[in-house]
């Protein structure tokens, strides 16, 4: 997956838990849950979106690395590389 | 109840309800005088289609989509029945510290819906249980349904469940008059909610016991003491009071839509389901006696018979033995119109009946072509309304499995 497709999925996953969420203003190295209303059992609701979606097990030691918009597509790209 | 001071008399002053004919309580009761049937057809999983009350409302009229999602059905319809109560009652909080208001909610069951939802995810996924939603705890503890009230409205004081199976509104209610009396909180929400229709095993329970309605025209599927009836309608619901004690309501200068004047619990102590007469009786009976009414002074019996054989029979043989001489007591049933809504059906049905204190009207009992000879009461009120001179008191039974038993006396206030 292409890192525009990556970035495409986690806000199509983030329009899905807050559709009124305003993804156009996003920074990308900015922490997701400064801009949005996002709060822990939202961050989880993305966890368990990937895991449906792409049967991909995030550790929770690897939560950290989801904090924003680019680090999510940084730590999905290789891991969904043949996706 | 007797003599008792204005810091301890307990009135209702503002009504929010979603019922599945319903968002408010005009609409309500004029489709409940009209005898217009909130019942329709609905797909359950596992079960295909029942007759079952679904509930119309403004969903996100109060709160956003995304806390609609992140919380349940029953916490959706008490969030808001809760601010339309408030609206109603005129209350904005600066009458009363959010810290010293109550939120008691009625519930027959809770989580029954979500489990079976998450099972069914897990089983999409062959049963891993990796995929069961963290939203799973936080959705099925009991106080859910008063907690999701909190949150909206910023209320710091308790908020609990109080789970009494099919008299849990009617038990929410008494236990928001009683914290009033108590003084632990200044002001009530209180009443009940049910998310039912969602589950399936509740309408498979009730079809292995025999005790689910079928009809070929669903609106005609709820029919109390009729000869043809077989059995229960389930409903979704909510109904959320408003109460305050009276000096403090006079004192605001609050709508007053009547004082909860007596009320009564007790328990069958005899069977997992099957009702029983002479102990309802007897919780009438002692809710008049706190009432300090006799029965000839009830004007209206807002009866719990949901449609089952013995059901209706058990109640019918308890208001016969109480109300045999009281030739202006009239009877009627809520749920022949709307269906069991199980945690809010007691307080879904008195405020149907609330508004007869200002427009002298019984509304009737719908479906009722063939009165059961076992159910037979002077004065059912069948099929269309009856227009009494005046309308001063309500007595509404609720009554749940396990045997338990409740009843709340109502009176219309007519100041001092």
């Amino acid at each position: 997956m292409t890192r525009e497709a990556l970035k495409d999925v986690i806000l199509e996953i983030i329009a899905g838990i807050d559709e009124d969420a305003d993804a156009s203003t996003l920074e990308p190295d900015k922490p997701l849950r400064d801009q949005l209303d996002l709060d822990s059992m939202d961050f989880l609701d993305i966890v368990m979106e990937l895991r449906k979606r792409y049967k991909l097990q995030i550790p929770e030691a690897d939560y950290p690395q989801l904090a924003t918009l680019e680090s999510c597509v940084n730590y999905l790209e290789p891991r969904l590389a043949n996706v | 109840m007797g003599e008792i001071t204005n810091d301890q008399r307990i009135v209702i002053t503002g009504v929010g309800l979603a019922a599945p004919n319903a968002d408010n309580l005009p609409d309500y009761r004029r489709k409940l005088l009209a005898g217009e049937s909130g019942i329709r057809e609905i797909d359950l999983r596992y079960m295909g289609t029942c007759p079952a009350g679904v509930c119309q409302f403004p969903e996100t009229k109060h709160r956003k989509k995304k806390e609609n999602k992140r919380g349940t059905r029953a916490g959706c319809l008490g969030v808001y029945a809760a601010h339309e109560a408030l609206f109603d009652a005129g209350i904005d909080f600066s009458e009363y510290d959010r810290s010293r208001t109550g939120v008691y909610i009625g519930l027959t069951e809770h989580g029954t819906v979500e489990t079976e939802n998450e099972v069914y995810n897990i089983s999409q996924y062959g049963y891993n249980v990796d995929y069961w939603t963290h939203h799973h705890n936080p959705r099925t503890v009991l106080n859910n349904p008063a907690g999701e009230i909190t949150m909206s409205l910023g209320i710091t004081g308790p908020h609990y469940a109080v789970g009494a199976a099919c008299a849990a509104g009617n038990a929410a209610l008494i236990q928001g008059a009683q914290m009033l009396r108590l003084g632990e909180v200044d002001f009530a929400l209180c009443g009940g909610v049910s998310e039912s229709v969602g589950s399936f095993g509740i309408f498979a329970s009730f079809k292995a016991q025999g005790a689910l309605a079928s009809h070929s025209d669903p609106t005609k599927a709820c029919r109390p003491f009729d000869r043809d009836r077989n059995g229960i309608v389930i409903s979704e619901g909510v109904c959320i009071y408003t109460l305050e004690r009276l000096d403090a309501a006079r004192k605001r200068r609050a709508r007053i839509y009547g004082e909860i004047v007596g009320y009564a619990m007790n328990s069958d102590a005899r069977d997992f389901v099957l009702p029983y007469g002479p102990r309802q009786a007897e919780c009438m009976r002692l809710a008049l006696q706190r009432a300090q009414l006799a029965p000839a002074e009830i004007d209206i019996i807002n009866t719990h018979a949901t449609g089952t054989k013995q059901g209706d029979e058990e109640e019918c043989k308890a208001v016969r033995e109480l109300f045999r001489d009281c030739p202006n007591t009239y009877v009627n049933n809520t749920k022949s119109i709307i269906g069991h809504a199980m945690g809010a059906a007691g307080v879904l049905e008195l405020a149907g009946n609330l508004p007869a204190f200002e427009d002298g009207l019984v509304h009737p009992t719908i479906n009722l072509d063939n009165l059961d000879e076992e159910c037979r009461l002077p004065n059912i009120v069948a099929n269309k309304p009856v227009e009494l001179p005046h309308v001063d008191t309500i007595l509404n039974n609720s009554f749940g499995m396990v045997g338990i038993n409740s009843v709340v006396i109502v009176r219309k206030y007519k100041g001092d």
